[in-house]
């Protein structure tokens, strides 16, 4: 293969750039594995007492509800996000809705909107509704936050299928909700599972909210349990246990990444017609 | 099944597209509407279809009025212009599915599109994807899924557009034996005189929402109503000259020519007329002489066909059998057959 450039001082550049982030994340992989005596930079022994906490509840409590309540949290507001984005998506996309553009533009503003400018409203909604430091509450906020992005993505991706499939699912005899059941939903699936995709771990990492909304409540999501372990004046603070813990909690996004990082991609290469 | 439009009006926001039109598609009759892009034939397909609605005027199947009945209740067979195929579907799948929305049993579903897959000679694509088929293939599909539920009327948008040359002909034989075998009422939609007037029993053709004139693709070919109904219908078309009444004599002086309106009298001296001259009609045989110089030749194998430049500008075209060859700029002087001339007023309505 002949090229008009040589690649290597762009992978030189490159890697020279990404070096110190390479580093961090190697050090992170190796120090939860290892113990370094102070003052050197290299390990000098193999260990696993970091990973204890895994089984021993002693250490630093008990990790596992945590996670459950992560999973939870970032589930249903995976599902909310997805079948509301599903529908809204196409009703935007497709039916003569009144109003339409003007929710159109309402839709990218939010969009475009920081989340923290509305806690204090959303703070007032939730105290009323009664759903303050509550799970379902906390769900509900971050779900209804991400909407516009899911919409607007999901709109994107029915504009690019081609009107005259539904008019000839129409014309077959089909209702509009047949139609898009059977026809046009298969037809924006790479759409639906790289939102859906998005959705999990945006509420995987999710902190602020429910820090915010359910300060004092009984659960525990893992970005808040890992903010408790870093906490350098508690009883049980070690840095080690620390990355550990951090390393945990990001290894289900780097799964998922791994997994799925090209479908990841089609959310901008496939759907974003406008 | 007979089909009728009876005084339709459709407005999109404030343009009338079309305006007050009436036409009948006789049952078993395939009809194409043809007509420059624009024209307001589309629109009308869809409504027949259902898919636009009427602002004025009625729609009747039979003794049927489907006016004010949706897509779904309408028994209409619809192929697009792109096909519309199910992507994610195979092609068994795509002609079952108008029938699995009816909720056919399996069994007839199963017997019903092997017998249509038969009629279009698809058997043996069934299980394959519309993304591995050949356009032609895909157009086969696009009729059976179509024909399959047995509709009342089958419409036709562009259905040869996405084709290539070769394939465009086939499937214009296809289409028609397929609509004679079913018997099925059929409106094609086109552009493209020669699809209408090979393929269908009668046309329609169309100009600014109106419908200028329906007549066999024969009688229309020899008898047009109007300028536009000559212009459009013929390959190569029509040419045109422009000139006066003059001693019941179509006349252009500056160039000496004079052809005699013969039957049609009572034409004022000194009217603007224009004269439709077929390609066919003019070459070295004839009764009008007429001097010019060969512009433009193109070589077609069976015959040749010429561009002749006359002294005055004008161009009229000849189409000749291949065998003798006029050089371009070569000095002709060829003949008008002026019995088979079309003369129309200035405005283009035929005398």
């Amino acid at each position: 293969m002949t090229r008009n450039f040589a690649a290597w001082p762009i992978i030189l550049l490159l890697t020279v750039l990404s070096l110190p982030l390479f580093i961090m994340y190697l050090f992170l992989l190796v120090d939860t594995f290892s113990n370094t005596p102070p003052g050197s930079l290299l390990p000098n022994e193999f260990t696993l007492e970091h990973w204890r906490f895994l089984i021993d509840p002693t250490i630093t409590g008990d990790i596992w509800k945590p996670t459950l309540t992560t999973i939870l949290f970032s589930a249903s507001m995976m599902v909310i996000v997805v079948s509301v984005s599903a529908t809204a998506g196409y009703a935007l996309s497709r039916l003569a809705l009144p109003f339409r553009r003007f929710v159109l533009s309402g839709i990218m503003v939010m969009h475009a909107f920081p989340s923290v400018t509305l806690i204090i409203g959303v703070f007032l909604v939730l105290q009323f509704a009664g759903l303050y430091n509550s799970l379902i509450g906390v769900i509900l906020v971050k779900a209804s936050l991400m909407l516009p992005f899911g919409i607007w993505i999901m709109k994107g991706f029915y504009d690019a299928v081609p009107w005259e499939i539904e008019m000839a699912g129409v014309q077959d005899g089909a209702s509009r909700f047949i139609v898009w059941r059977r026809i046009i939903l298969p037809q924006v699936k790479p759409g639906l599972l790289s939102l859906a995709l998005f959705a999990f771990i945006d509420g995987w990492s999710e902190y602020m909210l429910p820090r915010i909304l359910a300060p004092s409540s009984d659960f525990e999501v893992l970005s808040m349990y890992l903010n408790t372990v870093s906490d350098p004046n508690s009883s049980t603070y070690n840095f080690n246990i620390f990355k550990s813990v951090g390393l945990f909690y990001t290894l289900p996004v780097l799964a998922l990444f791994v997994l799925f990082q090209n479908r990841l991609m089609n959310i901008f290469g496939g759907g974003t017609k406008g | 099944m007979q089909i009728s439009i009876r005084n339709f009006t459709k407005t999109f926001d404030t343009t009338t597209v079309i305006d007050d039109m009436n036409l009948t598609i006789r049952d078993g009759e395939m009809l194409a509407l043809l007509g420059p892009s624009g024209c307001g034939k589309s629109t009308t397909l869809f409504t027949i279809s259902g898919i636009h609605r009427m602002d004025k005027g009625q729609l009747m199947f039979g003794d049927r009025d489907v006016s004010g009945l949706p897509s779904q209740k309408r028994n209409v067979g619809v192929v697009f212009q792109n096909y519309a195929l199910y992507p994610h579907m195979n092609v068994f799948e795509n002609i079952a599915f108008p029938l699995t929305v009816r909720k056919d049993a399996k069994a007839d579903i199963d017997r019903e599109v092997r017998a249509i897959a038969a009629l279009t000679h698809i058997s043996e694509l069934l299980e394959r994807r519309p993304g591995q088929l050949s356009g032609g293939q895909q157009q086969r599909v696009a009729l059976a899924r179509a024909l399959v539920r047995k509709p009342d009327v089958l419409l036709l948008d562009e259905p040869l557009a996405n084709l290539d040359a070769k394939l465009r002909l086939e499937m214009r034989s296809e289409i028609r034996r397929i609509q004679l075998e079913t018997g099925i009422t059929a409106v094609l939609v086109t552009h493209d005189q020669v699809e209408a007037m090979s393929m269908c029993d009668r046309i329609a053709i169309m100009k600014k929402g109106e419908i200028v004139q329906i007549d066999t693709p024969a009688d229309m070919y020899s008898n047009p109503r109007t300028s536009f109904v000559a212009g459009f219908l013929g390959n190569p078309p029509i040419s045109f000259l422009s000139g006066i009444a003059m001693d019941s004599a179509f006349s252009i002086a500056p160039i000496k020519l004079r052809v005699p309106l013969g039957s049609r009298q009572g034409i004022a001296d000194g009217t603007q007329l224009k004269l439709g001259i077929r390609p066919e009609h003019f070459g070295p045989e004839g009764d009008i002489a007429v001097q010019g110089r060969i512009a433009f030749a193109e070589t077609q194998g069976r015959e040749n066909l010429y561009d002749v430049a006359l002294a005055d500008g004008s161009v009229l075209r000849s189409i000749q059998p291949a065998g003798k060859i006029w050089a371009v700029g070569e000095p002709v002087r060829w003949h008008i057959d002026s019995k088979s001339v079309f003369v129309f007023t200035d405005d283009g309505q035929r005398l």
